[in-house]
């Protein structure tokens, strides 16, 4: 939340946050309407930003639906995150040639780091963004594209006033207000009321001040900050779901082989959009492939999902069979593997995964029936 | 202050990437079984020596086909060699089978948790393997066998589907005769010139272990036939942090990144693919993990 410190850009001086970013180099990149969705995309101006526009999410049900005013944040997360720029979807890892002795080279892809400033990041999607930091900097091995990005990357968060019914970052403890030790680098609130349309931003980082002393601006009064926090225990209010996170880890434990599992499995279709709409998944897979002369090769990797048959395959046969077994897999590894292997749980409550499952799956709603029903305490 | 960013990283001077193989010559490739090769390589780059320790493995790539994880079957004393000894069964396998000597192949690794060797000092060794099993168990005997003084008896239990598919039959028969070493072999379908042991391998456990609070298991097989053995190990009266297990799941990246290989809360790329019993106890009694 704010301090004293903070400072407030009037609407119309918003645009200047764009000039200081570019004359800065970085690419902008933040949410935008595209295809009856917000979306994140490379952003060239204000009006690029989905202004007076929101969300309307359900299980199974996203809507974009215009608002009664202009505001330029007035709406939760959509179908994308920041993993696709920081973690990208396809990315090239390597080249090989093969002369006719059967010699072989291969050629290390020069890793490729656009310096992004993210417009528009949630509470709970900086989260997301420490969680992958866990998992690709803070192992054995780092990978080396999301390092160079991460490293280059400037965070803008944005508290969020407009939560959709599907988020539940309150249970998660991930939002929707931005928090002290949450790393971001420039926090700002949007407010539209009888005082004007007007923005709070708070430095965060020694690289967020810089562009914050470089806003035109003036000082915040009691007034705005007031307003900013009213604004974020409005939406905390708003939201309706919920997941008891404290007890969920040992719940999933003792329950592996719960009738549930099956009663979902029914319902899903494995399509694996929940772990490509999810901020904080992050599987691979790599392609090998050669040209048609057969003597340069190339590796790629590409996301995958936990939901495919062929994620778990073994010469033997696929280790996860059922449908079952994968929906067990994917919701035991958010909610209960995660913070063995990482120290963190890997679900900030984005509620991604739930509007846009095509059948309308809510990982809360499972969570609650298994709560009511349990099978017992662990084995182990 | 404020707060640190992505935990406080400069930008890096170009490294190896991680996920790019060395270059590797192969030296030969020889014929095990009907369906079982190992190829000797060495890298071509002088570099500082590869080294590795028993039950390690490494990801081999097959130009334009693939990689997978293969676990190095070598003598871990001998640097900058490495044998890798690999049955067909698929695409990469397969690929790897038809290399000649001379061609190149690509490495990375070596990968993984070893078999606690310093957990064997002074203990009776019992090796249990099933099929290609054998093979990341024979750098623990050539190490048990290289440094006898440190090691009690070693015993080696190894289980085939048929007397055709024994793995390094002859090597056994050769390391039977050094002095405190045994080994027993059964397969599961005889012929009727075989005149040894018919069954699954788990049933020689019976007759093996002699001084039960003084032996370290290390299994590798099946992941059923493991399961077994560790059942027959503990009626036997060893304890569940006596029994070492290598686990295999699908590879992609042998570096806790791309999420293949999870076993429960396990990176086994990572966090194994040796583990102690007790330690995966819990997800090796699960289904469909
Ligand atoms: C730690 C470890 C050590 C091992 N050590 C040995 C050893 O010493 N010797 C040995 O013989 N074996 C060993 N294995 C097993 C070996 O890795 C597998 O047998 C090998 O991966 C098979 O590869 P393949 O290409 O021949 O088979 P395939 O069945 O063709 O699979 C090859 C790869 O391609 C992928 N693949 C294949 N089909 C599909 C599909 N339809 N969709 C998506 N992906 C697909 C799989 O992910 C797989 O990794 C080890 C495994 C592990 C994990
Ligand atoms: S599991 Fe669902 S709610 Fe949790 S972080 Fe992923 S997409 Fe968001
Ligand atoms: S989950 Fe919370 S932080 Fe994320 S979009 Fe919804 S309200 Fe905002
Ligand atoms: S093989 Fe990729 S995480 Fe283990």
């Amino acid at each position: 939340m704010h301090d004293a410190d903070s400072i407030v850009v009037e609407r119309q001086d918003f645009a200047g946050l764009f000039e200081i970013l570019r004359s800065l180099g970085y690419a902008v990149v933040g949410p935008t309407v595209k295809d009856q969705a917000i979306v994140y995309d490379q952003l060239s101006q204000v009006d690029d930003l989905p202004i007076g526009w929101t969300d309307e999410q359900e299980a199974g049900h996203y809507r974009l639906r215009r608002r009664n005013d202009a505001a330029l944040f007035g709406y939760a997360v959509g179908p994308h995150s920041w993993k696709k720029f920081l973690h990208p979807p396809r990315l090239r890892l390597f080249q090989a040639e093969r002369s006719e002795d059967g010699a072989m080279v291969f050629k290390q892809e020069p890793v490729e780091a656009p310096k992004y400033a993210f417009l528009g990041v949630r509470s709970c999607e900086a989260h997301a963004i420490a969680i992958q930091d866990r998992v690709f900097l803070e192992g054995a091995v780092a990978d080396p594209t999301y390092r160079e990005r991460r490293i280059g990357a400037l965070l803008i968060a944005v508290n969020c006033g407009f939560p959709s019914s599907t988020c539940f970052c309150h249970s998660m403890k991930t939002g929707p207000g931005i928090s002290q030790n949450t790393k971001v680098d420039i926090e700002l609130t949007e407010l539209l009321d009888d005082e004007g349309h007007r923005f709070v931003f708070q430095a965060r980082s020694q690289k967020g001040q810089t562009i914050v002393d470089r806003l035109p601006a003036r000082r915040t009064t009691r007034g705005d900050l007031d307003a900013a926090e009213a604004l974020v225990a409005e939406a905390t209010e708003t939201m309706t779901r919920e997941l008891n996170a404290e007890g969920v880890r040992d719940l999933l434990y003792a329950n592996l082989e719960h009738p549930r599992w099956d009663e979902v499995a029914d319902r899903c279709l494995t399509c694996a959009n929940c772990t490509m709409v999810c901020p904080t998944c992050f599987c691979t897979t790599v392609e090998d492939v050669t040209d048609i002369t057969g003597d340069h090769a190339e590796r790629w990797r590409r996301w995958d999902s936990c939901f495919t048959l062929d994620f778990s395959h073994m010469p033997g046969g696929s280790s996860r069979q059922t449908s079952k077994s994968r929906y067990r897999q994917w919701l035991t590894h958010k909610l209960a593997t995660w913070h063995d292997q990482f120290g963190t749980s890997g679900c900030v409550g984005c509620g991604r995964c739930i509007s846009w499952c095509p059948v309308g799956i809510d990982l809360t709603e499972e969570i609650q029936v298994m709560g009511q029903s349990t099978q017992g305490v662990p084995s182990s | 202050m404020f707060m640190k960013i992505g935990s406080d990283l400069r930008p890096s001077s170009i490294q190896p990437d991680p996920m790019c193989p060395d270059v590797h010559h192969v030296m030969s490739i020889s014929q095990e079984t009907s369906d079982i090769y190992t190829l000797k390589l060495q890298p071509t780059e002088r570099r500082e020596a590869v080294r590795f320790a028993p039950g390690q493995f490494n990801m081999l790539y097959a130009f334009g086909v693939g990689e997978c994880a293969i676990s190095i079957s070598g003598d871990p004393t001998v640097n900058n060699v490495t044998e890798h000894t690999i049955r067909r069964v698929g695409l990469v396998t397969g690929t790897l089978g038809s290399v000649r000597a001379g061609d190149s192949i690509g490495v990375r690794g070596p990968f993984g948790t070893p078999w606690p060797m310093d957990q064997a000092r002074g203990r009776d060794v019992l090796l249990i393997a099933g099929g290609i099993g054998m093979a990341p168990l024979r750098p623990v005997i050539m190490d048990v066998l290289a440094n006898r003084e440190n090691y009690k008896e070693l015993t080696i239990l190894s289980g085939s589907r048929d007397p055709e598919g024994i793995l390094f039959a002859d090597e056994l028969l050769t390391w039977k005769k050094q002095p405190g070493v045994d080994s027993k072999v059964t397969v599961d379908h005889a012929d009727s010139r075989w005149n040894g042991n018919v069954g699954v391998v788990t049933t020689l456990v019976n007759r093996t272990v002699k001084d039960p609070k003084d032996t370290i298991a290390f299994v590798c097989g099946p992941e059923i036939m493991m399961r077994y053995a560790v059942t027959e190990l503990q009626k036997n009266g060893l304890g569940k942090d006596q029994i070492y297990l290598s686990l295999e799941r699908n590879m992609k990246c042998a570096i806790g990144l791309c999420g293949h290989c999870q076993f429960g809360s396990e990176f086994i790329c990572r966090d194994g693919p040796v583990f102690r019993y007790d330690r995966i106890e819990f997800w090796l009694n699960q289904r469909e993990l």
